[in-house]
């Protein structure tokens, strides 16, 4: 019962002007409830932020168009600089593609070195600089197939990964090559969660390390590599899914028995050692025959080898691709 | 609570609710859904079908323990957006990723568990979104649409192991999803149980009161 004593707001106010208030503080609350949840979605949706620049890379040596039989470069649109460094698996970093970016921004690599270790004559702990006074630094164009379907075209600067092999020598007990990312916590935020068993380590077959296509890139678009895509220093092996392509590698050691591979290690019926890209081969989980590339609208095929059957099918030659997928 | 009150607050859901997709519309005719728009497209309906599920399966629990009986006028509503999102997941999945390929989408759904599971969701939730009106439940009577519409609970499980299979390695949000989930499916088993319990033992002992 309403007490006839108390006067409400309500009772002195005329009807008009309470509406009125009313409507004016229920579009308060919409117009606040609105801006809320999209500022909620936002938060909970980042996309393309962190910054990202690194100084040019002087004297780049560009492929010849005549060499295309090679394999160096691929006539295909390249997908833009903004894409390649703001869509990265990385796991070190974030376990988010487009947060990777924003969380790598700043990663340090000063007094970088590589050690080049195991079944070789001439061990060597490297200066980075030293490392790319090895070669001349070409620029690659490859096409780039994650194992999740997405692929990209990117124009690598880099050298054979064989340049580097040669100046250590490998011993003729040497099978298989491992390499290892940098294990750091406090510089690689991800690392402090267990989602993978760190250090990253990958690994390749001799002959597949000694391939020209398999190379240490250290740079895109003829700038330093970005902290997101691998800085300073990274494997990128383009007839493979691009976890194979090892990011921020430290460690490079020369074995006689095939390394336990992080991925391959973490989930042995999803990613195989050799992990070669393979439309016919589906993952357990998604079909392997078509493609996102990034930057484009529909889907491409996926091709054998990602398109380098010709220069890499030998290698494989008479071996199971399904089996060792 | 008052009628036009909760006239405004299911105006309130409305917009709300409308606001990702409003955002995803905005944003993919300004290219701003990054890299990959069309798994960003899919990924964020197929998110939003999720916590719309949620919201619709948290009523009940909330009603129950708040007392605000009123919360159930709004359940209707997240349980259509879920439905909606649900389809616009689909859409984009059909569209995006099978390039409208009918058969395509097919043999895709059936080789995949992930796909069989989200399918499975989707298609439950039809019944319900059909069903979804006053002259409805009066055609069906209640026991039996609260019956049919104990099927939200096979779209929640179902989409949230859709979730998780697909994700590689860092499972931490559909475990969030998952564990969301079963505190809410907990609550109502244990509902369940205390209401399936045989009356006391000595029911002579008690004396009955008139309700």
């Amino acid at each position: 019962m309403k007490d006839p004593n108390k006067i409400s707001e309500r009772d002195v106010t005329p009807e008009a002007v309470y509406f009125s208030r009313r409507t004016l503080i229920r579009a308060g609350v919409l117009a606040a409830g609105a801006v809320a949840t999209g500022v909620a979605y936002r938060h909970l949706n980042p996309v393309g932020q962190g910054k990202v620049n690194t100084p040019v890379i002087q004297g780049l040596v560009k492929p010849k168009t005549t060499e295309a039989g090679n394999g160096f470069r691929v006539d295909e649109p390249e997908t833009s600089f903004q894409d390649i460094t703001h869509y990265n698996n990385f796991y070190e970093f974030s376990t988010d593609k487009e947060g990777v970016a924003p969380a790598a921004e700043g990663f340090d690599t000063k007094g970088w070195q590589v050690t080049v270790e195991g079944l070789v004559n001439k061990p060597k702990v490297f200066d980075l600089d030293d490392l790319l006074k090895l070669s001349p630094r070409e620029e690659r164009i490859y096409r780039m197939r994650c194992v999740e379907a997405w692929s990209m075209v990117i124009p690598w600067v880099g050298f054979s990964l064989s340049r580097l092999l040669n100046v250590v020598e490998p011993l003729s007990s040497a099978k298989y090559v491992a390499f290892q990312t940098l294990l750091d916590p406090r510089r690689m935020p991800g690392q402090r969660s267990d989602v993978l068993d760190w250090p990253y380590v990958e690994g390749l077959r001799m002959d597949e390390a000694m391939h020209p296509l398999a190379i240490l890139a250290s740079g895109i678009y003829g700038h330093e590599l970005p902290p997101p895509d691998g800085a300073p220093i990274r494997l990128v092996v383009p007839w493979k899914y691009g976890f194979k392509g090892i990011k921020s590698i430290v460690k490079i050691k020369l074995v006689a028995e095939q390394p336990r591979t992080t991925w391959s290690a973490d989930a042995p019926n999803e990613y195989g050692f050799y992990a070669n890209v393979n439309p016919q081969v589906d993952h357990p989980r998604w079909s392997q025959a078509t493609e996102q590339r990034i930057g484009e609208a529909g889907r491409r095929p996926t091709l054998m080898f990602n398109g380098y059957e010709e220069q890499v099918g030998h290698l494989y030659a008479g071996m199971d691709l399904r089996m060792n997928f | 609570m008052k009628e036009n009150d909760i006239r405004f607050i299911k105006l309130l859901i409305l917009v709300n609710g409308a606001i990702p997709l409003a955002l995803l519309i905005w944003d993919q005719s300004h290219n701003r859904l990054g890299a990959n728009p069309q798994n960003f497209l899919i990924l964020t309906t197929g998110m939003m079908t999720l916590i719309f599920l949620i919201l619709t399966m948290a009523v009940t629990p909330l009603r129950k323990v708040t007392g605000w009986n009123w919360l159930i006028q709004f359940r209707r509503m997240l349980g259509l957006y879920a439905f909606f999102y649900g389809c616009l997941h689909f859409l984009c999945f059909f569209s995006l990723d099978r390039a409208f390929s009918v058969t395509g989408t097919l043999t895709e759904m059936l080789k995949r568990k992930y796909l069989i599971l989200g399918s499975t969701a989707l298609i439950v939730m039809i019944p319900l979104a059909i069903t979804s009106t006053n002259g409805m439940i009066k055609r069906l009577g209640g026991k039996r649409w609260r019956a049919l519409h104990r099927l939200a609970y096979v779209a929640a499980i179902c989409g949230v192991i859709h979730y998780y299979m697909q994700v590689k390695a860092d499972t931490r949000q559909p475990l969030v999803f998952a564990a969301v989930l079963a505190v809410l499916l907990g609550y109502r088993l244990a509902v369940y149980w205390q209401q399936r319990k045989p009356p006391a033992p000595t029911p002579a002992a008690k004396p009955k009161v008139a309700a």
